[in-house]
């Protein structure tokens, strides 16, 4: 709860200061704030005593409205990273609203606040509030360019298709808390499953498809390529890092501790991720817009975290879920930090525009194809540790038949990754040489330094879970 | 002194490379691999007297994967061939003009790191990081400085790293698989993991399909010869020299003792196959005009033959493909250099346009000459040595495979010597054939004195060999 208070606080601190005229001070306040949150987390995580304030919020929390374990203070300390790396690119991505800027800065923090919301709940109502903190968030982040009709239409796609599956949501808390009398996650986890109606199953289907909506997994994906592309670019990275992994670690945790008693249900979420991955890849071969193919790349991405639904241990496979999340929202922080910069003034997102980048700005190709490297699943990058986890851990499972799709998957994947590499590197600049934004370079190498570091050093991140 | 200190000498030599700038990279590249293979030479001397130069530490808890070095004969044999051909290839290079020469020899030195790590890894998952790493920056050699038209290239570098990159997953999941029995991916517990016959069919092939492309074993060729005349000089040695060469290996060290069951139910399948590859490449070899293409299809019957060895799973196969694997890795080197030297003056690769050249350089003719002749296995240079106890192990097999496979011997003369006659003979050409440089001269004399003395002294590197291949072989036997 105190990392709630104090994300939601620095989103009105940022709201305040544009009153008392302090625009220049608002990103490096945000970001230091940001930062020390998360040493904040780092701290919880690591010291026996998690309430290191001494506020006891830790001891009765908010009447079990927030938990504070490992799997909840990891992902914390992941979405704070992301968003702090989203608001450093803000100033220079919106740099023609300079006005708007305290906004902008300050509805990444509430969605930060929803995410986090989303991921330490253990009170289905607070989950609730957090999800839609989250969405209402990126609704107004999607339609935020309101002179391009893309933009337009993507706000007002999204919001159509979120608010319809917030409702789906809703009805599922609705029978689930018809089922047992409780919003509580724990009490609800005690309960015997034999002598719960079958609503609480149909409850806790209603709750996988609104979460499997918000993550874009097939076949709830449709809206994903046109939001993804009629939104500003910087919220596009928003959505396919922070809000995709939010969902789904929510997604994860639901299931476990919802725990359904339904045959086929585990079968269903296999199918649902061979399919995401599949499409996803499919789709994305045959794009030529960047944004989108990353859009694409990213349903099958999801696909892939479906995967750490089968498991023998949970510890184990939340540490997995947990690897793979930050190796690929780094690699889609890196990724989008370079398309912001060789985009950014050309009003698309084609192909063409990353031709000779090798030659024009050799950093920011070299952190592009390292990021693609990362997703494809080429070893040291951290992407392929994250895919080699999750074989681990289906194949411990005994679905190998799992691991086969998942593997032709990566292959085609190969695909349109090296399509932008190719372009990069072996075709010529129609351009003169541009000098990059200088957060846009910080930003992408930030983000594949780290990414490459938990490559070499896994272990890093596995254990702040296990 | 451990050999992880091979590794850390060539990455960071890459590195340093890289940052000296354009100016130094080719000198700075010379000085790390050569340092690098002085290392593994110090290192052999230190393993030879019984000193511990493995390095072992645990890596990640949860999967265990275990950061494990081993040297024995066979990865140190391998190693010093990876690391003394480096600094000769970076010599070759010396006398072309790269543009971002920096970044072309840091590529260099980053995949002779990979590729020593592959040959030294015996921690499964290990060694599948060094074998997918190596593939990067050749994908990139050959992309960036490759030769041609760009969009051909691209079509054939593309097409090379997507059927190497999709054989070795199969690859990572048949470790990964494997570690499911014995909870650790060290080589010497998943040759003792407990797989019924089903299961070690299964894992054979999936190994079976990294290193077939890799090699190439027919049918998984097609991407071989496109890459080979496209990417530059360097790249086609690394390609041809090295690192099909680890694929080779990998069989010895990791397919065969996993999964032996399978290797001796598909013996003649697998050495059917292989002895195809030799006639294959052999009858192709004939028919081309450019002078890379022959090499590559050339290499595609050599590395066939040895192949072939392996899976007969005798000692002397064995055995024979190690030293064909050395020798022929200095061979072909030799012989892409010379193809290269060819094309800086007369600046083709056809060979309807070459010859005449024994006139204008004798020098060059003769170790051009002994090159081809090292090639089609004649007594006294060191594929002779290889390709006799690799025939002589397809005898053990079946006497009409060693017969067919012989023909590798007869074919190679005869497109060999064919196309000695029309690059080096014939009429003097209108195009002048400087002499070849100092340089030049001095990488082609280092292959050929190591073909030559191993050729007639094979003594020291058979003996280093043996006792881990013997030691593989009861792995491998442990079903009979």
């Amino acid at each position: 709860m105190d990392i709630l208070i104090a994300i939601a606080g620095l989103g009105i601190i940022c709201l305040v200061a544009e009153i008392f005229n302090l625009r220049k001070a608002i990103v490096p306040i945000t970001v230091a704030g940001l930062l020390a949150v998360l040493a904040f987390v780092g701290a919880k995580i690591f010291s026996k005593n998690p309430d290191i304030l001494g506020l006891g919020f830790d001891k009765e929390p908010y009447y079990n409205m927030v938990i504070n374990d490992k799997y909840a203070l990891a992902f914390s300390a992941l979405f704070i990273l992301l968003t702090a790396f989203l608001v450093a690119l803000s100033p220079e991505f919106h740099k023609d609203h300079k006005a708007k800027l305290s906004d902008f800065v300050a509805i990444k923090l509430f969605l930060l606040t929803g995410a986090i919301a989303m991921i330490s709940f253990s009170n289905l109502s607070m989950f609730f509030l957090g999800i839609e903190i989250l969405s209402i968030s990126l609704y107004i982040l999607a339609a935020s360019n309101p002179k391009d009709v893309k933009s337009n239409e993507a706000g007002m796609k999204y919001f159509l298709m979120g608010a319809f599956a917030s409702g789906i949501i809703l009805f599922g808390i609705a029978l689930i808390y018809g089922a047992t009398g409780s919003f509580n996650m724990l009490a609800i986890n005690a309960m015997d499953r034999q002598t719960l109606p079958s609503w609480y199953n149909i409850g806790t289907v209603m709750l996988t498809i609104g979460l499997m909506f918000k993550i874009a997994a097939v076949p709830f994906h449709f809206w994903a390529p046109d939001v993804y592309e009629g939104s500003p670019a910087l919220t596009t990275a928003t959505m396919s890092t922070l809000a995709k992994v939010a969902a789904m670690a929510s997604l994860f945790k639901l299931i476990t501790t919802l725990n359904p008693h339904l045959p086929g249900f585990l079968t269903t979420i296999n199918i649902v991720a061979v399919l995401s991955m599949t499409i996803g890849n499919l789709m994305a071969l045959k794009q030529t817009n960047v944004k989108r193919m990353l859009g694409f790349s990213g349903i099958s991405h999801a696909g892939y975290m479906l995967l750490a639904f089968q498991f023998l241990d949970l510890g184990f496979a939340q540490s997995n879920l947990f690897y793979y999340a930050f190796a690929y929202t780094l690699a889609g922080i890196a990724a989008f930090a370079v398309v912001l910069s060789v985009c950014g003034n050309k009003g698309n997102e084609d192909i063409y525009n990353f031709n000779g980048l090798g030659k024009t700005q050799p950093v920011m190709a070299a952190v592009l194809t390292c990021a693609l490297l990362s997703m494809a699943g080429i070893p040291i990058f951290s992407g392929f540790f994250g895919k080699m986890f999750l074989f681990n851990q289906v194949l411990d499972k005994g679905r190998l038949i799992l691991v086969v799709f998942a593997v032709i998957n990566s292959i085609i994947g190969v695909g349109y990754y090296f399509k932008l590499i190719i372009a990069m590197y072996s075709k010529e600049s129609t351009e003169e040489k541009q000098s990059v934004p200088f957060v846009y370079s910080v930003v992408a190498v930030i983000a594949i330094v780290i990414n490459i570091g938990i490559g070499i050093y896994p272990e890093l991140i596995l254990k702040l879970i296990r | 002194m451990d050999v992880s200190f091979i590794l850390i000498i060539l990455l960071f030599g890459a590195g340093a490379t890289y940052f000296v700038g354009d100016k130094w990279a080719s000198k700075a590249a010379l000085i790390f691999s050569f340092a690098a293979f002085a290392a593994s030479a110090y290192i052999t001397y230190l393993f030879s007297t019984g000193h511990k130069v493995n390095s072992v530490h645990l890596w990640i808890h949860n999967p265990t994967v275990l950061f494990a070095l081993q040297a024995d004969g066979l990865s140190l044999a391998m190693t010093l061939l990876t690391t003394l051909l480096t600094p000769i290839i970076v010599f070759t290079s010396f006398g072309n003009l790269f543009p971002k020469t920096r970044s072309f020899y840091a590529l260099i030195l980053f995949m002779a790191f990979a590729m020593v790590g592959t040959f030294l890894a015996v921690d499964g998952l290990l060694y599948y990081i060094f074998w997918e790493l190596s593939l990067i920056p050749i994908y990139f050699i050959a992309l960036l400085w490759g030769s041609g038209d760009a969009k051909e290239r691209k079509k054939a570098v593309v097409k090379f790293f997507i059927y190497t990159f999709a054989g070795s997953l199969f690859m990572l999941v048949a470790f990964v698989y494997l570690y499911q029995k014995r909870h650790s991916f060290l080589n010497v517990h998943l040759y003792s993991a407990i797989l019924t016959k089903n299961e070690q069919v299964w894992i054979f092939f999936a190994f079976f399909l990294a290193y077939a492309i890799k090699i190439p074993i027919i049918p998984f060729h097609t991407w071989q010869a496109n890459v080979y005349q496209k990417a530059p000089a360097a790249g086609t040695m690394l390609l041809s020299g090295i690192m099909l060469k680890m694929a080779l290996y990998s069989i010895i060290r990791w397919q065969l003792p996993i999964a032996p069951y399978a290797a001796i139910q598909y013996k003649y399948i697998l050495i059917g196959l292989c002895v195809a590859g030799v006639i294959y490449g052999s009858v192709l070899a004939l028919k081309q005009n450019n002078i890379k293409k022959l090499l590559a299809y050339s290499s595609l019957a050599h590395v066939g033959l040895i192949a072939a060895g392996t899976y007969t799973l005798t000692i002397d196969g064995l055995r024979g493909a190690v030293l064909q694997m050395v020798a022929h890795g200095f061979g072909i080197v030799g012989l892409f250099f010379a193809a290269e030297i060819i094309e800086r003056r007369f600046g083709t690769q056809e060979i309807s346009e070459m010859g005449g050249i024994r006139v204008q350089s004798p020098k060059f003719t003769s170790m051009f000459m002994i090159l081809v002749l090292a090639s089609v296995a004649l007594p006294g240079t060191f594929n002779f040595v290889g390709e006799f106890e690799l025939l002589y192990s397809l005898a053990q097999a079946n006497i009409w495979l060693a017969v067919i496979g012989g023909t590798t011997i007869i074919l190679g003369a005869f497109y060999m010597l064919r196309m000695f006659q029309y690059v080096m003979l014939g009429e003097t050409n209108a195009k002048v054939f400087k002499d070849v440089t100092f340089n030049e001269g001095l990488a082609l004399v280092l292959i050929l004195a190591v073909l030559l003395f191993f050729g007639i002294y094979p003594k020291p590197i058979v003996d280093f060999i043996t006792p881990e291949l013997e030691k593989t072989l009861v792995f491998i036997n442990r079903f009979n």
